[in-house]
């Protein structure tokens, strides 16, 4: 058997990092990424970029040194991706802070409000159920990405974690201070105003859950593979007849219910924001599958049905 | 035609602030004060910070070679000063620290424009260039002194007029207090202020540097 030689040089500097010799043909990116570690220990795996060219695109773990196009002496560009944290650990990190947070509001924690207001409780039902929604929807969540989602890529840059935080605890602070107020307003078409909120809340939790669940079975457990998903038994599914991500059009939807739910601007604000964040992701994904698959059902749009 | 284009859009411009900068002094010497100063040249002012959106077009479209997001801070910080403060709080309008920021504006743009246009035309002076990136080393923290003692002095008033804010209990439970909100602007100059000041020092020693080294060879 014929085996190849490897060297890897930085990106950058074009210094020679590393050289390999008898590296098996079928042997993947991702050993040579171990092997690389072992002369290397500061770069574990998920800090390295390798790729055929300094500037080109990284390649993939289970790419087959065989199979790319590279002589026998294979030339690979090392780039350094900088600190890595798990997408899980950012997961539940910028989950669990708003849980705790909008309860620490609810509950009205001294400091927050004025005195006499200290762990007393609100006299509107649409404040007890707000919060039950929003608990609801981070616990959701939470479990979501502990036994549900299966990730294609293992990690992110550190500095993400921070940004993450910021966003969610932010916004979540900020909506729970209205919310749990002692001069709260609630909505104007008062107990119908907040049932049809409800019901939108509900349905889109629903709608959100059965989609990811519907990804979750696209994929087997510790693979990687990308295929196109279709509507199922479910009606909640049916959505993907019109759209490539239905997860996020629902969770749009969650975050709208919750608005009209509360009547709060800030909630209203933070659904704007979030909203134009799927749509990007939304975009982006709906981009990929139209790349990477010939006979992708042309009617669907990104995000929402027919318009975007 | 497009060196045409370039310079069409930044002479006017540099011919404003010179405008500007000519009614300030012959205001001055007039009156001998700088009270009043201010209400005399607002209307140009407000005209021009708000044409300034226009530079934040020059830069996606490449006629100025400085960032979206550098010169998007520098125009929404001159909008916030001349509209969300000067002119809507009065009693500030005859401190002491508007002329400062007023001058260190006028001075840096008038430099700044002038060499623009002078590199398109490919005749820069000397002085031109030197002035571009030297004038700020005292222009900027004299500015941004301007600027925050301002705001400092428009507090108090801020505070007893309660304008610009919301207050609850209201129909969309949410608040806005403009007295805070002055507070963390002018806290964020700290984290903003030196970022732009060493960018700044940073192209300096690029530009002169370069040149210096440049004319010991020769």
């Amino acid at each position: 058997m014929k085996h190849y030689e490897v060297e890897i040089l930085d990106a950058k500097t074009r210094e020679k990092l590393c050289f390999l010799d008898k590296v098996e043909p079928h042997a993947t990116i991702a050993e040579i990424k171990n092997l690389f570690t072992k002369t290397h220990p500061q770069w574990y795996p998920a800090h390295q970029s390798l790729c055929l060219d300094p500037k080109g695109k990284s390649l993939k773990d289970e790419d087959v040194l065989q199979k790319l196009p590279v002589g026998t002496t294979a030339t690979l560009y090392f780039r350094d991706l900088g600190a890595q944290i798990s997408w899980v650990t950012v997961f539940l990190t910028e989950y669990a802070g708003p849980l705790f947070i909008y309860l620490l509001f609810y509950f009205r924690v001294p400091f927050i409000y004025s005195h006499k207001y200290d762990f007393t409780s609100s006299r509107h039902t649409v404040v007890h159920l707000a919060c039950i929604c929003h608990s609801f929807h981070y616990i959701k969540r939470l479990l979501e990405t502990l036994f549900v989602h299966r990730f294609s890529h293992g990690t992110m840059p550190l500095r993400n974690i921070f940004k993450n935080c910021t966003y969610y605890w932010g916004f979540a602070a900020w909506m729970a201070y209205y919310i749990n107020h002692p001069l709260y307003t609630p909505p104007t078409y008062g107990a119908q105003q907040v049932k049809l909120a409800l019901a939108i809340f509900v349905i889109c939790q629903l709608g959100n859950f059965s989609i990811h669940m519907a990804l979750r079975d696209l994929r087997p457990a510790g693979s990687k593979t990308r295929k196109i998903p279709y509507p199922s038994k479910n009606p909640f599914t049916w959505l993907f007849l019109l759209v490539s991500c239905p997860n996020y059009t629902y969770e749009v939807g969650s975050w709208i219910g919750f608005a009209i739910m509360t009547q709060c601007l800030p909630v209203a604000l933070f659904s704007l924001v979030g909203f134009t964040q799927v749509t990007i992701w939304a975009k982006g994904k709906h981009r990929s599958y139209l790349k990477e698959f010939q006979d992708y059902p042309p009617l669907r749009m990104p995000i929402i049905p027919f318009l975007l | 035609m497009v060196i045409a284009r370039r310079f069409g859009a930044t002479q006017p411009v540099s011919q404003l602030w010179l405008v500007l900068a000519i009614a300030m002094v012959r205001f001055y010497m007039e009156k001998g004060t700088h009270k009043g100063l201010y209400k005399s040249i607002q209307k140009t002012l407000k005209f021009f910070q708000t044409f300034a959106l226009l530079e934040i077009v020059h830069c996606l479209i490449g006629i100025v070679p400085t960032s979206v997001i550098v010169a998007g801070v520098q125009v929404s910080s001159r909008i916030f000063m001349v509209w969300l403060i000067t002119h809507s709080i009065k009693p500030i309008q005859n401190e002491e620290s508007v002329v400062l920021f007023l001058v260190a504006w006028t001075v840096t743009e008038i430099t700044r424009y002038s060499f623009y246009t002078f590199s398109l035309l490919d005749h820069l002076p000397y002085f031109i260039k030197w002035a571009r990136y030297n004038f700020f080393i005292i222009l900027y923290p004299v500015g941004v002194a301007g600027e925050l003692l301002t705001i400092y002095a428009a507090l108090p008033y801020v505070k007893k007029t309660g304008m610009f804010s919301i207050r609850l209990p209201n129909k969309y439970n949410v608040s806005f207090d403009y007295y805070y909100f002055l507070l963390i602007t002018m806290a964020s100059y700290i984290p903003l202020f030196p970022q732009l000041y060493f960018h700044m020092l940073r192209q300096r020693r690029k530009v002169l540097h370069g040149e210096v080294i440049v004319e010991k060879d020769d």
